[in-house]
């Protein structure tokens, strides 16, 4: 493939949002809530619908057969670019919801940075996601406040949620072979960046929702390489499942 | 490339008039703002459309419905779903405006008024039914993607916001 950096560096972006939009999807008809049920499976549209515009063009660049359904469906685990936050389970709502919020304020300055870019099929495609990531933004940060600032049952989960998944942040600042080759040209976002703003946004937010900032310095990394935690199998198994039992199928 | 103009073929207009989003029926695909471009070249009808939201399952209904519209007057016509620029709120027109008010759905306010009722609890988004302000937020997502839930505290009726996006 002539174009393999740039479509190593699309697939990076996109698969965040494939994982983290299936395991919101996972939410439907189990939220919490009605409300927060219908909230996190929007949330989740938002991302596949996102995820189709990335495929699409990843697909273009391929220039093969491969449609975007195959880039979605039938690339094995150690082919998906996800970072390791976004395929953790969702074990209470206190960690769907501190998962998003971790992951929504790097989406959203991330976003905002790929604007700039000077492809403009990533450009637009960024223009058109960070409207819709600013909603996904204050919904999790609403939510975070609210169960940091709210009973001590809530407080507690809340906070050990914070305290598991903060391991998994530091991974978003980590840059790959595809991104170097990309910022270099000016059309990849420098996430190194990022991060000095990114743990400023995530810590006033915690404080304001009277929750403690984790201290822990030990990171884990290797999504981004295709290393991934035991989770992500699983939810591959369900996601591909159809085209797997089915190949080809269609509705 | 801040081009926001819609670029509409005259003889089209009231073909893609009569084609409605799936799921407000009563609002047409141009007071929505979504058709974009609609140009007839060498007798094939050229469309483009932009997506209200990335994931709207509506496109590729609205996709279709235009193709069929635009067969059944005898026309062949090719439809692109384009990015850019995103859509906005404000290209709903003033019409389209008062068809979601008449159907239900609040109109979306300003991208200011907006925060205010989402964020701060801010009672201003107009009851749909009885016309109170005394409206309360009770989800920030509703029934679709780019709606919002509200509940009027004097009728007590529950309706829907258009959230803004711009």
């Amino acid at each position: 493939m002539k174009n393999e950096n740039l479509y190593n560096y699309i697939l990076g972006i996109a698969d965040n949002s494939l994982i983290l939009g299936q395991r919101l999807g996972e939410l439907c008809g189990h939220g919490p809530s009605l409300e927060t049920d219908i909230a996190c499976t929007n949330i989740s549209l938002d991302l596949f619908g996102q995820v189709r515009s990335y495929f699409q063009y990843a697909a273009k660049i391929a220039g093969d057969q491969r449609t975007e359904d195959d880039i979605a469906m039938l690339r094995k685990e150690r082919e998906y670019k996800n970072v390791l936050l976004v395929e953790q389970p969702n074990t209470d709502f206190a960690y769907t919801l501190g998962r998003q919020f971790l992951f929504d304020v790097y989406h959203l300055s991330f976003l905002s940075e790929l604007q700039k870019s000077t492809d403009l099929t990533l450009s637009a495609i960024a223009n058109k996601c960070i409207k819709e990531v600013s909603y996904h933004e204050r919904f999790s940060s609403d939510w975070v406040k609210r169960l940091g600032d709210g009973t001590d049952e809530s407080k507690s989960k809340m906070q050990s949620a914070i305290n598991d998944l903060w391991t998994y942040t530091d991974e978003l600042f980590h840059q790959t072979e595809a991104d170097k080759a990309m910022v270099e040209i000016g059309v990849g976002v420098d996430v190194t960046m990022l991060k000095d703003t990114y743990y400023k946004n995530v810590s006033d937010l915690l404080l304001e929702s009277t929750l403690e900032v984790p201290d822990s310095k030990y990171f884990q990394k290797g999504g981004k390489e295709g290393i991934h935690t035991e989770h992500l199998g699983y939810l591959l198994s369900d996601l591909q499942y159809m085209q797997r039992t089915y190949p080809n199928m269609e509705w | 490339m801040t081009i926001t103009e819609q670029n509409i073929d005259h003889r089209l207009f009231d073909i893609l008039e009569k084609v409605s989003d799936p799921e407000i029926p009563v609002l047409s695909i141009m007071d929505m703002g979504v058709v974009r471009s609609a140009l007839i070249v060498n007798d094939i009808v050229k469309i483009e459309i932009t997506p209200t939201y990335s994931g709207c399952p509506a496109m590729d209904v609205i996709g279709d419905d235009i193709k069929s519209a635009l067969k059944d007057v005898g026309y062949i016509s090719e439809v692109d779903l384009i990015l850019h620029p995103a859509w906005t709120t404000d290209w709903i027109t003033p019409r389209g405006r008062k068809a979601l008010e008449d159907y239900g759905i609040a109109a979306p306010l300003d991208a200011q008024a907006d925060k205010d009722v989402l964020l701060n609890d801010k009672r201003i988004v107009k009851c749909t039914n009885c016309g109170s302000q005394n409206t309360r937020l009770v989800s920030q997502f509703g029934s679709t993607a780019c709606k919002a839930q509200f509940q009027c505290d004097e009728c007590q009726e529950p309706f829907d916001y258009f959230k803004c996006l711009k």
